[in-house]
């Protein structure tokens, strides 16, 4: 069964708030954070249950998702333009904005 | 709370080593064996990562980059009933007595 991907480039997104138990790869300084997909990544066995030897099927939706630095790190010195690109699964992500 | 491993973001004021770590005999077969073990199908690589990351905090941060490996891969290789934790503590003192 072909599933469709959730989010498209230049969607806006939030990273959910969560510390499950277990593994997880959505690393703390970047929840709760809003960004923009940039890219799809393609689809990949979930790490969340591959760490505990479990299938990971049904593969989920990676996307690579773009934050400004200074929405990231409050102290963040560098040029406003700059930016931090993170890969994380969608069911990190909770929708702000859809590309119209 | 954030397990040791998520760090990005934390503060520090410690320099950051950047010279090259001569790898030791140790080190490299731990690598071999991870190896080994991942072509067998026994541990894969988020089971690691798992692993190292459900060390306890004080434990983790003591542990070098390998150290960790060997723990993590002790943890599985016991978890999966591969090994007794008291097989590997006797094969230890064993070891360490011939060394004597």
């Amino acid at each position: 069964m072909a599933q469709s991907n959730k989010y498209r480039p230049g969607d806006q997104v939030r990273v959910r708030v969560d510390s499950p138990s277990g593994h997880y790869r959505t690393p703390t300084y970047i929840q709760g954070k809003t960004g923009l997909v940039v890219a799809s990544c393609g689809r990949f066995r979930n790490p969340e249950s591959l760490a505990h030897g479990g299938s990971g099927l049904p593969e989920q939706p990676l996307y690579r998702v773009e934050f400004t630095q200074r929405s990231v790190w409050d102290r963040y010195q560098g040029p406003s333009g700059d930016k931090i690109l993170v890969d994380i699964y969608e069911h990190w992500l909770d929708p702000v904005a859809f590309r119209r | 709370m954030p397990k040791p491993h998520d760090m990005g973001g934390l503060p520090n004021n410690e320099a950051i080593e950047q010279s090259d770590h001569q790898l030791m005999d140790w080190e490299m077969r731990m690598d071999a064996l991870h190896q080994v073990l991942g072509q067998k199908g026994i541990r894969k690589t988020d089971e690691m990562r798992r692993a190292m990351e459900g060390l306890k905090p004080d434990l983790y941060k003591s542990l070098s980059y390998y150290e960790r490996w060997t723990a993590a891969l002790e943890i599985l290789v016991v978890e999966k009933g591969i090994l007794t934790s008291e097989e590997i503590d006797r094969k230890v003192v064993q070891l360490d007595q011939g060394r004597r």
